[in-house]
């Protein structure tokens, strides 16, 4: 299956928060979209969703555009893991798994045995069974990013869109979620994901999108397309790309490192502030 | 043959539908106990063993051996009053239940959002036209909603802490419509509609007779039916807006129906018992501290409760004093404090 957006356009009054935006996303991949604060990832994400609308472009399934499906075929098709935030009211874990259970339920029913038993199976794949009458509340970061990831597992979509899904998170926990999205990628999801790091591109991608100020300005595979030229003007400040060698073994790794001294002109950038904020 | 001891595994849901089913018929009996023992509270003496016989005797060929007079009183005044507290305390219950899960906000209620001001502004205005139970019962919905509507639609407008936003605009859309229903006690008839007005604005179920019963049973039934078969995807909607959308729920329309099937048992309640304070706002939070957050679940738990607990103010409103305290008075004086104590126990907000 192939998720395809087409010259996607969103404006907000005179702003326009995406400029003709086009992208693929295959089975199996693992895309990594990256871009400096209020470059419109969230906004793109959005739009692919159908969360807002789009000014111009489309957003095509196979071919079929997706605008005027109902809700549920979408969520059947992609499912969604928003910037971590706490709900209102106290779910236990499992009643939030079981809610990405909803798309595939009959219009007026509640999840039977069955989507209870397939929620269980989503978290007992995570490895986070013993959470299941936990309160999400007083979960830390990294077990709520695995609970949301087990809900879009029950959800069961075909492709997978994770705004920003290693925020505040610590060091062991980004690289556990981040294995876990490796492994659902290997099971044939295609998933898209926001990320701050390079590096997450480099160890995790097949293909990584820059974007800044809603235009995508490079997308392809990590290596040929985040460069040191490109991070730089990305990011406006000076990027280092060296290749880690890792005692006793014989994989070599590309990672990102800001230069030792940023010029007083990079500060240019917090000055314009964020012009659309997710 | 292996020789290990067999795990025994219960799957949790199981556990999770047995305590849920459980929780639920302990309501249900504690309910039952309250509406049967209210028949034997008043000024006229009749025992829990008379009403039983009385009752049973509808049903099955008992030899009468008490007064008619006794069965007037059960019938005609006691049972139209106790059936009308539960009806109206679990349609408040429900109705608050319902918004706070679709609003994500557990400070609104059918009082803070405006929906009992439009309401009681309505049916003022059809005590007002001299209206019957109908006419008042068809303003009270179209004012309650419009309200409600206004509410909302102001507090969309306003780009910051949307649940504080909801708050505010629901009590200045509310305090609007009271000052409506005051311009209408400053022109109706002092000696007619004004006392008519004045006492039912208290909240009351005093004049409530078995045919305000039955004909407000109807649009509780529709709002709770509405409520109940989309009880799934209210609980979805309860979570942020954009998921509640990418798990497939069409939240628009949605809200739609949430909001006017709350709006119409809150209506519907006023139009016999007048403005009675707090109960929607208090026991959906008591019902959740006891049954958890999840919708399904807890919106039965909070009817049983609502109207439980109504029945039992309704009591004291009967017989605390030689006359009778106007229930909405009594509602506030428990519910206020009540609340205050809930809001202070609550960990973290």
């Amino acid at each position: 299956m192939i998720l395809e957006v087409k010259e996607a356009q969103i404006r907000y009054g005179n702003t326009k928060a995406l400029h003709g935006a086009s992208l693929s996303l295959g089975s199996g991949e693992i895309v990594c979209l990256l871009g400096p604060n209020g470059s419109g990832k969230s906004t793109l994400f959005k739009s692919i969703l159908g969360l807002l609308p789009l000014t111009k472009g489309q957003v095509l399934c196979n071919g079929q555009n997706i605008s005027s499906w109902p809700r549920t075929k979408i969520a059947q098709t992609i499912g969604y893991i928003p910037q971590s935030h706490i709900p209102t009211f106290q779910f236990t874990a499992i009643s939030m798994v079981v809610m990405g259970r909803t798309a595939h339920l009959r219009r007026y029913a509640t999840p039977s045995a069955k989507d209870i038993y397939l929620a269980e199976q989503a978290m007992e794949k995570l490895c986070i069974s013993h959470l299941k009458d936990a309160l999400y509340q007083e979960l830390s970061g990294g077990q709520r990013q695995l609970i949301l990831i087990a809900r879009s597992l029950a959800q069961n979509p075909k492709f997978l869109i994770m705004d920003e899904p290693t925020n505040n998170l610590d060091f062991g926990n980004q690289v556990l979620v981040l294995q876990q999205i490796k492994a659902l990628a290997e099971g044939g999801l295609g998933v898209i994901m926001a990320s701050h790091y390079p590096d997450h591109a480099f160890q995790y991608a097949t293909k990584v999108i820059l974007i800044k100020k809603g235009k995508i300005i490079g997308s392809g595979t990590p290596e040929h397309t985040a460069t040191e030229t490109v991070l730089n003007n990305l990011y406006d400040i000076p990027i280092h790309i060296a290749t880690a060698y890792i005692k006793d073994s014989k994989n070599a790794v590309k990672v990102c490192v800001p230069a030792a001294k940023v010029p007083l002109s990079s500060y240019a950038r917090m000055q314009h502030g964020v012009s659309y904020v997710s | 043959m292996d020789l290990k001891m067999q795990h025994i595994h219960i799957p949790q849901w199981m556990i999770q539908g047995v305590t849920g089913n459980f929780v639920f018929f302990v309501f249900l009996s504690i309910f039952f106990v309250i509406f049967t023992s209210s028949f034997c509270i008043g000024n006229y003496d009749i025992s829990i063993t008379q009403v039983v016989k009385i009752f049973a005797a509808k049903i099955f060929p008992i030899q009468q051996d008490w007064p008619n007079s006794m069965e007037t009183v059960i019938f005609k005044v006691r049972m139209p009053r106790i059936l009308g507290a539960s009806l109206v305390g679990s349609a408040l219950a429900m109705a608050g239940t319902a918004y706070q899960a679709m609003f994500k906000n557990p400070l609104v209620s059918p009082d803070i959002l405006g929906a009992s001001s439009g309401a009681g502004t309505g049916a003022a205005l059809a005590i007002f036209l001299s209206f019957g139970i109908v006419g008042i019962q068809v303003m009270s919905f179209t004012l309650g909603l419009a309200a409600v509507m206004l509410a909302y639609g102001i507090s969309i407008k306003i780009p910051k802490d949307r649940a504080l936003a909801l708050v505010l605009t629901g009590i200045i859309v509310g305090t609007l419509f009271s000052s409506g229903t005051s311009l209408l006690k400053y022109l109706s008839d002092p000696y007619d509609e004004l006392p008519t007005i004045t006492f039912w604005l208290m909240g009351s179920l005093s004049t409530t007779s078995s045919h305000d019963v039955f004909i407000v049973l109807f649009p509780i039934l529709v709002g709770t039916i509405m409520l109940s078969i989309s009880r799934w995807q209210i609980n979805v909607m309860s979570l942020s807006e954009d998921e509640a959308k990418s798990l497939g729920v069409e939240t628009g329309k949605l809200r739609f129906v949430a909001i006017v099937s709350s709006t119409l048992v809150t209506s519907a309640s006023v139009s016999i018992s007048g403005m009675v304070g707090w109960v929607g706002l208090l026991i959906p939070h008591l019902a959740r501290m006891l049954a958890g957050p999840d919708f399904p679940t807890l919106l039965p738990i909070s009817a049983l409760l609502g109207a439980s607990y109504l029945v039992l103010v309704d009591d004291i409103a009967r017989c605390a004093a030689s006359v009778e305290i106007p229930l909405g008075v009594l509602t506030s004086i428990i519910g206020a404090p009540f609340f205050l104590l809930l809001l202070c126990r609550q960990k973290g907000g």
